[in-house]
């Protein structure tokens, strides 16, 4: 009985957190791109545009649900749920941090008993596998909204998806197997476990530091299939806008449009936190706790309180004379709160977790703000001829590395 | 619990099949194909074939069948036209209940007693297991298919290439 209401609660603060991630990820996108190209972004809902999200999802819910006459309605229909569902099922293979261990609570009639779990929804032993196998799944929902809008632009955008997501599939594949053949585990937890430790005292044992230089060439063969696995910029071709109008999902309105857009940062969330947890050692700290690595995320949270604070008293617009040091005064909480033990150590996996994870994120939003999108046949020819060969040497090589050692 | 999610799983499979069958556009048929897929990962599962599991989805309904829904896209395959039901249409049924039957009778006098098969009681279906069978005592088998497939692969190479002068 007590696993059933762990299981719920688990399932629904890892929901509530995803989704709430996933709607903030779009504002961190909009901004970060602005700042990249000198503009200031959103801001007119809530401070800084914090409020951005929710307007977005308002507006999206109450916009005319269209339906175009020539579409093959069950497919159309079904297309953006195939494609949110296998979007967001991989999350719950994914393991945020070490176990929680809560003690009893008696608080009058109300007995809690003594909570042991891990941060995880599921550990299987079959975990990166299942990553596989599902986000494969979810190019049926890209490939049948191109197909059965029955319109040209989005047929070949769900074309060029299915392609696009079958060829790097391969090198993707390859590049997760070197460092599977060192750590010898295909459970997520197990993975991660195996990279616990420090190497001459101060180097981490994270993947990309182990059997140098080939498991970081993996790393960065991972995050290129990666990206072209999410249609993201430079791999972008299924929504080229130049191109294609909006690509598969031209056709898409409404909230039907807004399952299209979730599934894509879903599935960037994902990627990021299988690259996190097979080469950045997943919650492991950068360096040893002896060192001070605990005390990192409140240091980082008192540089960005005194610079809301020097930038509220100088402020470039008249609004953030009042908005910037309540956000000072925020991340002075937070710094506070983190820094006490209780707090901390059962937090500091999770924190460390994401803030690598957050990292990744923040690297997507960068190359779409850097990098012109590929051409179609450099796409493929890219992906065959210059990844897939690449990902094999590596690949043969690590197991060299591991047979001989 | 064991028992009901195989009703449901071989459920959901069967009907997926009948419907690959009976419906007249390749697109839905496909789909219903890798319904078929899809359940028969979770049977692999409930048996305990984890890695066999997850091989079925990541190469069948992962790769193979997206591969047939691409081509079915790009070939624009239009619904089927059904001609007139003749005969056989009709002498069909019959037929097929006898061969499920004969399939069922030599299912129940050749195959071990149902009792023999026990949900979770198989634990040897893991990644190691697999892996360990596979490179000792299947070596053989292993490598003459992979010899197989590569020489499908030239063989589509051979017969896809573009006449060189």
């Amino acid at each position: 009985m007590t696993f059933f209401i762990v299981s719920i609660i688990k399932s629904a603060v890892v929901a509530f957190v995803l989704l709430t991630a996933l709607a903030y990820l779009q504002w961190a996108e909009r901004k970060v791109l602005a700042h990249i190209q000198l503009r200031v972004g959103p801001r007119r809902v809530g401070p800084h545009g914090l409020l951005q999200p929710l307007a977005d999802v308002i507006k999206l819910i109450t916009k005319e649900d269209m339906m175009p006459s020539h579409v093959d309605k069950f497919f159309w229909f079904l297309a953006p749920f195939i494609a949110v569902l296998f979007a967001l099922i991989p999350i719950a293979v994914i393991p945020f941090g070490t176990e929680l261990n809560l003690p009893a609570i008696d608080f009058g009639p109300v007995h809690i008993p003594a909570i042991q779990t891990a941060m995880q929804l599921t550990d299987i032993n079959i975990g990166v596998l299942f990553i596989l196998g599902i986000s494969g799944l979810g190019v049926y929902g890209v490939a049948l909204a191109g197909w059965s809008s029955n319109n040209k632009y989005s047929l070949l955008g769900g074309l060029r998806s299915s392609a696009q997501m079958i060829s790097y599939e391969l090198p993707m594949a390859l590049a997760i197997v070197a460092p599977l053949l060192v750590l010898n585990t295909l459970s997520f937890r197990g993975i991660v476990d195996g990279q616990s430790g420090f190497m001459l005292g101060f180097l981490p044992k994270w993947t990309i530091f182990q059997v140098f230089p080939f498991n970081l060439l993996s790393f960065i063969l991972f995050m290129i299939a990666a990206f072209a696995e999410t249609n993201r910029v430079p791999f972008d071709l299924p929504e080229a806008e130049n191109e294609l109008v909006a690509g598969f999902h031209t056709e898409y309105g409404s909230m039907k449009f807004a399952a299209f857009f979730m599934a894509e940062y879903c599935n960037m969330v994902t990627v990021s936190c299988v690259a996190t947890l097979l080469f950045l050692g997943g919650w492991h700290p950068p360096f040893p706790a002896e060192y001070g690595s605990n005390y990192v995320p409140s240091l980082v949270l008192i540089g960005a309180g005194i610079l809301s604070f020097l930038h509220g008293a100088n402020p470039a617009r008249p609004f953030d004379r009042i908005t910037l040091p309540v956000f000072g005064v925020v991340f002075f909480g937070l710094a506070g709160l983190i820094a006490i033990p209780a707090v901390a150590l059962p937090l500091m996996p999770v924190i460390w977790f994401s803030a690598k994870a957050c990292f990744i994120l923040f690297v997507y939003i960068w190359v779409r703000g850097t990098l012109p999108r590929f051409r179609y046949d450099q796409l493929m020819s890219f992906a065959w001829t210059f990844m897939f060969p690449i990902a094999i040497v590596n690949l043969f090589l690590t197991g060299l590395w591991v047979a001989l050692s | 619990m064991d028992a009901l999610l195989f009703m449901i799983f071989a459920a959901i499979a069967v009907v997926c099949a009948i419907n690959l069958v009976v419906q007249r556009h390749p697109i839905s048929s496909a789909l219903s194909l890798v319904g078929v897929m899809g359940a028969l990962a979770a049977l692999y599962l409930l048996l305990g074939g984890e890695f066999i599991a997850a091989a079925q989805l990541v190469v069948y309904a992962g790769a193979i069948m997206v591969l047939f829904v691409f081509v079915i896209m790009l070939l624009n395959a239009g619904t089927e036209a059904r001609g007139r039901r003749g005969w056989a249409h009709y002498a069909g049924v019959p037929l097929l209940l006898l061969l499920f039957g004969l399939i069922a009778c030599l299912i129940t006098r050749r195959m071990p007693a149902s009792e023999d098969v026990v949900f979770g009681q198989f634990t040897k279906g893991g990644p190691l297991d697999i892996g360990r069978a596979l490179f000792t005592t299947y070596l053989l088998p292993f490598e003459v298919t992979s010899v197989l497939i590569l020489v499908a692969i030239l063989g589509a190479i051979v017969l896809a290439r573009k006449e060189i002068d």
